[in-house]
């Protein structure tokens, strides 16, 4: 039974195993810098077939393409701008997982922004009309005098 | 003033709820696979590629220039290229354009008997094994179609298979406009 057991349980974490695989190709890079920069450069990097999957993560034949693109051009000394601006040129903007700072994408970058400041001056609004009528409530000194004669009597 | 400003600011989050609506609204319409080409616009890449039916006779840029020009991205293992193809070799006899075939990242033997065995709409077919045209076209799969003028400028990019309706939509208009530029071919 023991036995049986195990045996089940081991063929369960081979089934795992095919579950996470994601695409494996065996690049061998020059130095470990390179290798880092391949695994930003191609989770940076949008598949264009498959289009919410990065590079790193589709495996789809034009995202292998790419990726080979890419370890090519690292391979031969090219600097991550370079091979973004490869990538841009061949598919657009659209490549990119974060786009760039362009008339197109201004609303994007800086809308943000402009809702932060827009509710800053609602919540100043607020408050000052807030301060204004508790001035309102607060009484001078004639009617306080009023009032404790009031009271006294 | 002040109360007309408080009537105001009880109308924003109304207002902000409208203009998000037309937004959204917009972007359900919206085709995500219609991906604007960075290409149009822009001259053919420079390639140097063999012929499919000759692996000796080389091609490149300049053999498609003077014409208006098709240029369909195809394979034998895309199942829509087969579709679109009887359309293709209509299209081929109205003389209008010359109409090259890209093959694109495929086997030369099948593509090959598979052109004979079913006519080739083109006047050659570029062969691009490593799919190194494709890469600078921005080629992500096929089929995908080209129109170029006869400057050798693309003038659009269409993925997706070609038909009549298709055809009459997205190439028809500008294949006018671009007869009206530069004459007819």
């Amino acid at each position: 039974m023991n036995r049986f057991i195990t045996l089940i349980l081991a063929s369960l974490l081979l089934w795992t195993g095919c579950v996470l695989a994601s695409p494996v190709e065996t690049f061998v890079f020059k130095n470990n810098v390179n290798k880092i920069r391949f695994q930003s450069l191609t989770r940076e990097l949008r598949c264009p077939k498959c289009q919410n999957q990065d590079l790193a993560d589709s495996n789809s034949p034009i995202a292998a393409d790419l990726r080979a693109k890419v370890y090519e051009m690292l391979q031969a000394g090219k600097s991550d701008t370079e091979i973004m601006n490869y990538m841009v040129a061949r598919y657009g903007d659209f490549v990119l997982y974060r786009p760039r700072v362009t008339q197109l994408t201004y609303i994007l970058w800086f809308a943000p922004i402009g809702f932060l400041v827009f509710g800053f001056i609602v919540v100043l609004v607020i408050l000052r009309r807030r301060s204004v009528s508790r001035a309102a409530l607060e009484i001078n000194e004639q009617q306080q005098t009023k009032l404790s004669n009031i009271l006294k009597q | 003033m002040n109360q007309i400003i408080s009537k105001m600011i009880r109308f924003i989050p109304l207002i902000l709820f409208v203009i998000l609506a037309i937004v959204l609204y917009r972007g359900l319409f919206l085709n995500p696979r219609e991906l604007p080409s960075v290409l149009v616009g822009k001259t053919v890449p420079e390639f140097s590629l063999p012929t499919l039916m000759d692996e000796h006779k080389m091609v490149t840029k300049a053999d498609l220039k003077g014409d208006i020009v098709l240029l369909n991205v195809w394979a034998t293992w895309c199942e829509y290229c087969k579709y679109e193809h009887p359309y293709l070799l209509d299209l081929s006899k109205s003389g209008r354009f010359v109409l090259y075939g890209l093959d694109y990242k495929d086997n030369r033997d099948t593509a090959k008997s598979w052109l004979e065995h079913s006519q080739s709409p083109y006047k050659f077919t570029i062969f691009d094994e490593q799919g190194k045209l494709g890469l600078d076209l921005g080629v992500y799969g096929a089929p995908e179609s080209f129109l170029i003028d006869k400057k050798g400028i693309i003038r659009k990019r269409f993925a997706g298979p070609i038909d009549a309706n298709v055809w009459k939509r997205e190439f028809e208009p500008l294949l006018e406009k671009i007869e009206a530029e530069q004459g007819k071919s």
